[in-house]
């Protein structure tokens, strides 16, 4: 499918250990911003009571960002600079890569919302919350078919 | 040897500086600052003129009559089994405790005042904090809050889902099943009705008006004004009766203000307290927490780069 990969390319291992599991937490606090995993016993689970708890999963969620912002950057750098010419982005990687920046951007407006005396309009509030989850849930299945299929975020040049 | 550790120290002093650049452009920092600038509406509540007559609460009622829900029922019925139905249609008369039909209520205690065992009371309802958590971490965005900011709940956009509630250091909403837009999405797997609290009569003070409890109190206990003077009133009263105020910093800042000629430790220690009945604890910022974080959003992306570029330049350097 892919050339040999040349050396010195491979992506610093602990960077693809955090991010899926950045990722992970962040979708399981982020979906816990709405009132569900109480409802549907989530919570219940011995050792997930925090689940149930909004400011712990925000605060978690938080965290996350700032995790994903460094690892997003240094991923988005390293690749212009290191890469460019030994891979570039596929298809599918374009996609989540663009998914990611709208939640990454709607996700950095939300944060400064939630700032005080920061007012927004009613409408512009409600469009945002549902933007960021709408984005979510195709960078999730984007993730999930991409998974399946097998199919690479780059694409090795041939040389 | 010298040349690596110039490098490092280069990243590393270049990095602080840029983190200090961008910690001090976090968006919000300076609003912090300028607290009470903001025109924002508060209320002074004076505990020592309440006489616990009930006009107020009387006067919320029939102002906000027409905001009260009016459940059809039977309600559809709501899975998993653990959902809970909030059902206040057949108790509207109910007056001792915050319920959906019931915004504001008084609050009974005694206390020992001048050595003499004395009762006082206090109207109690949203505390309508300067950041409000039931607003700003609703995930509908159905609690909006105003210019003024006075912080209510969009009956017509409210699912009940109840974190708004659950966030509230107050617990202030309360929910009513069987109303709302929930009814016309996924009644049974999601939502549960519609939250309801004080709104500080919002549309009588866009026409200008007093909120319906201030214009009916004939004891005159409550002000309202901008937070700034009503701030700067409370500590002239406190001063002068070596009393004490409750709400000025509490959750980060409310525009509810109560002077207390005892402290409020004392008043907290003898009112009872529950779901409805509100407390007077000592509540510390419950949004600051995370809000603080967003200074480390602006510095990741920075060091994110530094170290993207460092390991540029050890690559480079090796292959050379």
């Amino acid at each position: 499918m892919f050339e040999e990969k040349p050396r010195g390319v491979a992506l610093w291992q602990p960077v693809k250990t955090l991010y899926p599991l950045t990722l992970f937490f962040m979708a399981l606090t982020g979906f816990g911003q709405m009132p569900i995993y109480n409802r549907y016993y989530m919570s219940d689970i011995p050792g997930l009571g925090w689940l149930a708890d909004f400011y712990i999963t925000r605060n978690i969620h938080y965290i996350g960002a700032v995790v994903l912002l460094g690892l997003a950057s240094y991923v988005a750098l390293d690749f212009i600079l290191s890469r460019r010419r030994q891979a570039r982005l596929s298809a599918s990687g374009w996609v989540r890569a663009a998914l990611l920046t709208a939640i990454v951007f709607s996700g950095g407006l939300i944060v400064i919302k939630n700032f005080p005396y920061v007012h927004l309009s009613d409408g512009c509030i409600i469009a945002l919350d549902l933007f960021h989850l709408a984005a979510v849930m195709a960078f999730l299945t984007a993730n999930l078919v991409c998974l399946i299929a097998k199919k690479e975020w780059k694409i090795f040049s041939q040389k | 040897m010298s040349a690596s550790i110039s490098r490092r120290m280069f990243l590393k002093s270049g990095l602080g500086a840029a983190a200090a650049a961008a910690a001090s452009a976090v968006p919000g920092a300076h609003a912090l600052a300028a607290a009470d600038d903001r025109g924002y509406l508060a209320t002074l509540i004076d505990i020592r003129k309440c006489i616990g007559c009930e006009a107020c609460v009387e006067a919320c009622r029939e102002a906000n009559a027409a905001k009260f829900p009016e459940p059809a029922k039977p309600f559809p019925k709501m899975y998993p089994p653990r959902v809970k139905v909030s059902d206040w249609s057949e108790k509207r008369d109910v007056s001792d405790r915050l319920t959906p039909y019931n915004w504001l209520f008084i609050q009974h205690t005694t206390v020992k005042l001048n050595g003499e065992d004395t009762e006082l009371t206090l109207p109690r309802r949203c505390m309508h904090c300067v950041n409000p958590p039931c607003v700003k971490l609703c995930p509908w965005g159905s609690a909006k809050q105003l210019e003024n900011g006075i912080s209510r709940i969009d009956a017509d956009i409210c699912l009940g889902g109840s974190k708004c509630k659950n966030v509230c250091p107050w617990d202030i909403p309360q929910r009513q099943t069987g109303v709302g837009l929930y009814l016309k999405l996924l009644p049974s797997l999601a939502g549960n009705g519609v939250m309801y609290k004080c709104d500080r009569c919002y549309d009588r003070i866009a026409r200008g008006e007093q909120p319906a409890c201030i214009d009916a109190c004939p004891e005159g206990v409550q002000t309202i004004g901008p937070r700034k003077d009503i701030i700067a009133q409370a500590h002239a009263i406190a001063k002068e009766i070596g009393g004490y105020i409750y709400g000025e910093t509490e959750n980060g800042g409310t525009s509810t203000l109560y002077v207390s000629p005892v402290p409020f430790e004392e008043l907290n220690r003898a009112i009872p307290k529950g779901d409805g009945v509100p407390h007077l604890d000592p509540v510390h910022d419950a949004m600051a927490d995370a809000n603080n974080l967003a200074t480390a959003m602006v510095i990741a992306p920075v060091a994110g780069i530094a170290a993207a570029a460092a390991q540029f330049l050890k690559t480079r350097r090796r292959a050379k």
